[in-house]
């Protein structure tokens, strides 16, 4: 079982409405992605809880269909 | 002894602890291999725990951390992040600024 790029990036905005995600497929097989995401909402928040906020959006698939995500977080620069 | 139990004795008993798939000479994924390269990197003196070798650990530390995935870093008892996390607070020195100011380095 794997995830379409659209579908991660999908969940992720569907969460977090202002972010900018960048959805990269690393190996070319679906499996294996890299996700940068960007967000105001991170402003404030420890890493943790920043990529824990990414983590909700995916609904529980983090760690379960979805093994590989590299995943970045960030706030925006003014 | 309940798995969150043992999981509290190990977080609390070691300054820093790695649980991750594997061991520190033969990781079984690459995010794991991902963080033993960065704490040998800055010369950090870590236990690590083989989540594969205890299926009950493997579960419970998910829970236990509210976090979905392994590898998972604890320094001195508190949750750090996982592999990704551990990259970021490299990229920005905060890591280092850990290790330094928690005396978290191998002694000569």
């Amino acid at each position: 079982m794997a995830m379409q790029a659209d579908e991660i990036e999908g969940m992720i905005r569907a969460a977090l409405p202002d972010a900018l995600v960048e959805i990269t497929d690393l190996a070319g097989d679906g499996n294996h992605y890299a996700a940068r995401v960007v967000s105001e909402s991170f402003r404030g928040l420890p890493r943790v809880k920043q990529h824990k906020a990414v983590y909700d959006a995916l609904g529980g698939r983090m760690g379960g269909v979805l093994h590989a995500l590299q995943l970045t977080t960030a706030i925006p620069q003014n | 002894m309940s798995v969150h139990d043992r999981i509290d004795e190990i977080v609390k008993g070691n300054n820093v602890v790695l649980f991750m798939k594997g061991s520190p000479l033969f990781p079984q994924c690459g995010f794991s291999s991902k963080a033993i390269a960065i704490l040998d990197h800055l010369n950090v003196a870590y236990e690590s725990v083989d989540v594969l070798q205890d299926m009950e650990i493997r579960a419970g530390i998910k829970d236990y951390s509210d976090w979905p995935t392994i590898p998972q870093l604890y320094v001195k008892g508190e949750f750090l992040g996982g592999s990704d996390i551990m990259m970021e607070m490299y990229e920005a020195g905060e890591l280092q600024e850990l290790v330094a100011t928690h005396s978290l380095a191998k002694s000569a």
